[in-house]
């Protein structure tokens, strides 16, 4: 860490990067951005912006089980809690003829409040507030660690089953050619999903987590003219808004998760501005 | 005209799906030669997209598949379905080149696309008549051009059989008469079995060679004469097929529609 920090200070030679948590904080937004950026392309693609949305939020009764079973840190409770929820979301998905959003509406009230309902008890929720906004400048090593094994696992799981999210986003029985099977292809992405969400949940806080996945990506479908031009955009969106946010928030005194969403919001006003202007 | 040969075909007995409660398709017994069209033809509901899907082992049915290819019995065939055409994303960003790419290729399009694969989509675009609209991005393109890549994805694994359901839905009629000549001559060239769903009656019949009307079980069969003669049935399952006005090869022999069943009957 200690010569990561200095190559960081050599690489930005100004103030903030004398601070060892402004550096770690760059660590960490430079393996979760690309994270965000690649799931988030598949998120927008296959109209899952509310389905991330209802994950994040699970979260919150995740925390509540790990609070209920005395767990001073419930990150593993909130992991484990999220992919099953995750799972089971998709099952019930594929079970029921109702409208996907009236099903995940359901399921968003039920975890939202569920998770309220037990942080609550006896007045402590406002120890949870840290979940809601989320503080990338508190961020510990073995946390960045965990994003950057996630990091690998993601680059994997999109060299194998790429291909396929491509072709299930534009029709479900375009992917018999893979010989995949398309529930499990759905529901391994939504894990996939929830693990990165809660991973990155401390960073960045449920509230936002869900821009951080469609913002890069949205703004990149509107610039891309092919898949690779939609996750280059994507990654490098997601990644100089990363950058650019922290190094804004540390000037600006604001929080930098916010910041980053709103620098990531200017790129898509500024795309569509100019993709307006073209056409 | 029968293309027939005894090179590859696919039996099913006895086909039946069950959708909870609803019997949605029942004792279905079909034979699909090598190299022949046999259109699917019948109303709303009657079961023929799940037909399709039952073969392509989509949806748990019960009854026997069995397929035959080169004198040997299977249990499978190499299927190329093109699926009913859902609307596409205006915005998506997936080019006529990706999706093939993606079709072929079994390493990520968004990092390269190897030589061969890229001389593969060159040539299954040129016998689809769509090689111009290789860097064009799918929701730009019109019903047809969409329709003619589908096509070339379903045939990007040389199928033995090929599933069609509902290519018309959307296209002009120019668009059509393009794609039944690429289907035609598919057939005709790789000896390859199509089962067609339709509802574009007038448009397929010149090149259908075997016609079966189903409504959940199947109510005839026969080359496309002896299916049209059940004209009466026919015209009370779905009025709306029956546009005597565009049966060319069948005019001679059938009675003028009445302007009710030319709009539907309604």
């Amino acid at each position: 860490m200690e010569i990561i920090g200095a190559g960081i200070q050599a690489l930005f030679p100004f103030a903030w990067s004398r601070y060892q948590f402004m550096q770690h904080a760059l660590l960490a937004v430079l393996v979760i951005s690309p994270v965000f950026a690649l799931l988030g392309t598949m998120v927008i693609s296959n109209r899952m912006a509310f389905f991330s949305d209802v994950l994040g939020h699970s979260a919150l009764t995740g925390i509540a089980i790990g609070s209920l079973f005395g767990l001073g840190d419930p990150q593993w409770a909130m992991i484990l809690f999220c992919a099953l929820f995750a799972f089971l979301l998709n099952l019930f998905k594929g079970m029921t003829q109702a409208p996907s959003d009236t099903v995940l509406g359901v399921f968003f009230a039920i975890v939202v409040a569920l998770g309220i309902l037990i942080l609550s008890k006896g007045g402590g929720f406002a120890r949870y507030t840290a979940y809601l906004i989320g503080d990338v400048l508190a961020v510990a090593p073995d946390q960045i660690v965990l994003a950057s094994v996630l990091l690998l696992v993601v680059v994997i799981y999109w060299v194998r089953f790429g291909n396929a999210l491509v072709l299930v986003s534009l029709n479900p029985s375009l992917v018999r050619s893979k010989g995949v099977s398309v529930f499990w292809l759905e529901t391994s992405f939504s894990i996939l999903l929830a693990l990165v969400v809660t991973v990155s949940i401390r960073m960045v806080g449920i509230l936002l987590i869900n821009s951080l996945l469609i913002l890069p990506a949205a703004t990149a479908r509107i610039m891309a003219g092919s898949i690779r031009e939609y996750t280059l955009w994507s990654v490098v969106i997601s990644l100089i808004s990363g950058i650019g946010g922290l190094i804004a928030s540390y000037y600006l005194g604001t929080s930098a998760g916010a910041t980053i969403v709103l620098c990531i919001t200017l790129c898509y006003g500024l795309s569509a501005l100019l993709r307006s202007r073209v056409t | 005209m029968i293309h027939a040969c005894d090179h590859c075909c696919a039996r099913i007995e006895n086909l039946s799906v069950r959708f909870r409660d609803r019997m949605v398709l029942e004792n279905v017994n079909l034979h699909v030669n090598c190299g022949e069209i046999l259109t699917i033809i019948g109303p709303n509901g009657a079961g023929k997209s799940t037909l399709l899907k039952a073969i392509l082992g989509e949806v748990p049915y019960a009854g026997t598949m069995s397929f035959r290819v080169n004198g040997k019995t299977r249990s499978k065939m190499q299927i190329g379905y093109l699926p009913q055409k859902t609307g596409f994303d205006q915005d998506s960003p997936v080019s006529v080149r990706d999706i093939l790419a993606a079709t072929l290729e079994s390493h990520p399009i968004w990092f390269s696309v190897s030589r061969s694969a890229e001389k593969r989509i060159h040539a299954l675009l040129e016998q689809v008549s769509a090689f111009h609209l290789l860097k064009r991005r799918l929701g730009e393109l019109s019903g047809g051009e969409l329709q003619r890549i589908l096509l070339s994805c379903a045939i990007a694994h040389d199928p033995e059989m090929l599933l069609l359901d509902e290519p018309d839905a959307g296209i002009d009629a120019e668009g059509l008469t393009l794609f039944y000549n690429l289907v035609s001559d598919l057939r005709s060239r790789r000896h390859v079995s199509i089962v067609l769903v339709t509802h574009d009656l007038p448009g397929i019949t010149p090149y259908t060679d075997r016609m079966l009307l189903l409504n959940r079980t199947v109510l005839a069969e026969g080359e496309p004469h002896e299916v049209l003669a059940n004209e009466a049935l026919i015209r009370q399952l779905t009025p709306t097929l029956w546009n005597i006005s565009r049966l060319p090869s069948m005019a001679g022999r059938l009675p003028s529609p009445s302007p009710t069943d030319i709009n539907g009957g309604k």
